[in-house]
C-alpha cells in the first residue's frame, strides 16, 4: 500500500464518518423533544457535514493523484454503495429515542475531540488545517453530549434507565473508534494519522468520570464489533446503513447529476 | 460621501493602467454584508485575511466561520459581485482554512454593531477561568455557563438555554432580568 492509497483510505473514514452522523441527526429535525434540543441537534449535524465535506473533498484529490481521476464530495457521498462507505459503524447506529442518541453522542464526541486534536499536530498539512477548525466546533458538541448525560443519568429513574441502557448497548461499537489496521499504521509511521489506539485511555477516562458524575454504572464488556479488523472502516456494515443511504442518496439514484 | 466606485474610478484616473488599490478593495468588501447577520459586514466577522496583488492578479483570502456554515458560498457569491462593481470581475477568491477563524478576529464596530442589533458579542479568551462564573462547590459537569449580559438590559442575571442557536455561531440565553430571550455570538 502507498502512503497515498492509505491516505486515500483514511480521509474517507473520517469523512464518511461525519457524513453518516450529520444524516442521522438530520433525522431529528422536527422531532426534537424541545426547540433548542431540535435546533441544537441539527447544528451539531451541520457541523459534521461542513467537515465531512471538507474531508471528502481532499479523499477526491487524493484519488486523483492515485488512479488519475479523483471523484468530487458529491459523487464520493452520493454515489457509493454501502459496501464503499468507510464510517465507523456506531454512528451508523439508529437514532432510537432520545437517549440513545445522546448515548451515541456523548460517545463518539470524546473520541473525535481527541482525534482531532491528535490530527491537528499531523505531518500533513491540509489534514492539520481541517482538524485544528474542526476541533474547535466539537468542543461544543462535546461538552453538550457530557452534560446531556449528566442530566439523564441523574435525572428521573426512566431517564436513568434508558440512558444506561443506551449507552450498554452502543458499548460494543466504541472499540472500533481506537483500532488500527494497516492504513493506519502505514499513516501513524508518517506521522500523518492519530494512533488511535493511544486515545482509548484518555477516551475512557473522560467517560468514567463522566458516568461516576451521572450517577451511571460504566459497562464492562470486553468484546467488540469490528474487533477482528472486519469493521465499518474496512466496508463491512450493519445492516442499519444501507437504509439510511437509501434516504440520503435517493436523489442523485433517481436523478443523475441533479441540481439546484 | 465618496461611494467606494467613486474612489476606484479616481484612483484607476490617477494611475493610469494600475492595479485598484488595496485600500479601495477593502472599504468595498467592508460593504458586503454577512448574509446571516447583515447589522455586520464580512470585514467587520474578521473572515477576509488578505487582500493583495501579485503577477497582476488580485487575491482575497477568506477564512469560513463554521466547517458547515450554509451561508460560506453566498458570501463567495457577494464579494464577487461587489468587485465586479468596482471594476475587478476577475479576481482569485481563496478559502484559507488556516489559521482557523476566531471570534477574537471581530473588529470593536462588529462587535458594537451585533450589540446594538440585538445579539450579545463574544466574551473573549473563552474557556479561560475568568470567563465562567463562580460555581464553587458545583462539580464541573454541573458548572454555568459563561456570564453574558443582556444587550438590551444590561443585566448579568442570564441563563443559557441552549448553546446552540439560529446560526451555527449563536447560543440561545434568555434575560432573568427582562425575561427577554436573545442571541449570544459564541466565543470560537
Amino acid at each position: 500500500m502507498t502512503h497515498d492509497e492509505a491516505l486515500f483510505e483514511y480521509t474517507l473514514r473520517l469523512g464518511d464518518t461525519d457524513v453518516v452522523l450529520a444524516q442521522r441527526l438530520s433525522e431529528w429535525v422536527g422531532h426534537g423533544p424541545i426547540i433548542e434540543e431540535d435546533i441544537a441537534l441539527t447544528n451539531v449535524g451541520l457541523d459534521l457535514l461542513g467537515q465531512g465535506r471538507m474531508w471528502l473533498s481532499y479523499a477526491g484529490e487524493i484519488e486523483a493523484r492515485v488512479k488519475g481521476h479523483g471523484r468530487s464530495e458529491d459523487e464520493l457521498a452520493f454515489l457509493r454503495d454501502g459496501g464503499a462507505y468507510r464510517n465507523a459503524q456506531l454512528v451508523e447506529m439508529p437514532n432510537g429515542d432520545f437517549a440513545d442518541t445522546m448515548a451515541r453522542q456523548f460517545y463518539f464526541d470524546q473520541a473525535h475531540l481527541l482525534l482531532l486534536r491528535a490530527l491537528a499536530q499531523s505531518a500533513d498539512a491540509r489534514i492539520a488545517d481541517i482538524a485544528a477548525k474542526a476541533a474547535k466546533e466539537v468542543a461544543y458538541h462535546a461538552e453538550r453530549s457530557a452534560d446531556w448525560v449528566v442530566r439523564l443519568g441523574d435525572g428521573t429513574a426512566e431517564s436513568h434507565a434508558r440512558v444506561q441502557r443506551a449507552l450498554d448497548n452502543l458499548w460494543p461499537y466504541t472499540g472500533e473508534l481506537f483500532a488500527a489496521d494497516a492504513v493506519d499504521r502505514v499513516l501513524i509511521e508518517a506521522g500523518v494519522a492519530a494512533d488511535a489506539p493511544a486515545l482509548r485511555a484518555p477516551w475512557r477516562a473522560t467517560v468514567e468520570r463522566v458516568l461516576a458524575e451521572a450517577t451511571l454504572r460504566m459497562p464492562a464488556g470486553e468484546w467488540m464489533q469490528g474487533g477482528n479488523g472486519r469493521g465499518g472502516r474496512q466496508g463491512v456494515h450493519t445492516e442499519h446503513l444501507g437504509h439510511l443511504l437509501t434516504e440520503m442518496q435517493f436523489l442523485q439514484r433517481a436523478y443523475p447529476g441533479a441540481r439546484w | 460621501m465618496v461611494t467606494p466606485e467613486q474612489r476606484a474610478v479616481e484612483a484607476a484616473a490617477v494611475a493610469g493602467s494600475a492595479p485598484v488599490p488595496v485600500a479601495v478593495v477593502w472599504d468595498a468588501l467592508a460593504s458586503v454584508p454577512d448574509p446571516e447577520i447583515p447589522a455586520i459586514s464580512i470585514v467587520e466577522l474578521g473572515i477576509v485575511r488578505t487582500v493583495a496583488w501579485s503577477a497582476g492578479r488580485l487575491r482575497i483570502e477568506v477564512t469560513p466561520t463554521y466547517s458547515g456554515c450554509p451561508a460560506t458560498e453566498l458570501i463567495a457569491t457577494l464579494i464577487r459581485e461587489r468587485l465586479a462593481a468596482i471594476g475587478l470581475p476577475d479576481v482569485d477568491l481563496v478559502t484559507r482554512l488556516s489559521p482557523a477563524w476566531t471570534t477574537d478576529w471581530l473588529t470593536p464596530e462588529g462587535r458594537a454593531k451585533l450589540a446594538a442589533f440585538g445579539i450579545a458579542p463574544p466574551q473573549r479568551g473563552h474557556g479561560t477561568a475568568a470567563a465562567r462564573i463562580d460555581v464553587t462547590g458545583i462539580s464541573p459537569l454541573r458548572r454555568a455557563a459563561v456570564v453574558v449580559p443582556c444587550p438590551r438590559c444590561g443585566s448579568p442575571r442570564t441563563s443559557l438555554l441552549s448553546q446552540f442557536g439560529s446560526t451555527a455561531c449563536k447560543a440561545q440565553y434568555r434575560c432573568d432580568a427582562c425575561r427577554e430571550p436573545f442571541d449570544y455570538f459564541k466565543p470560537h
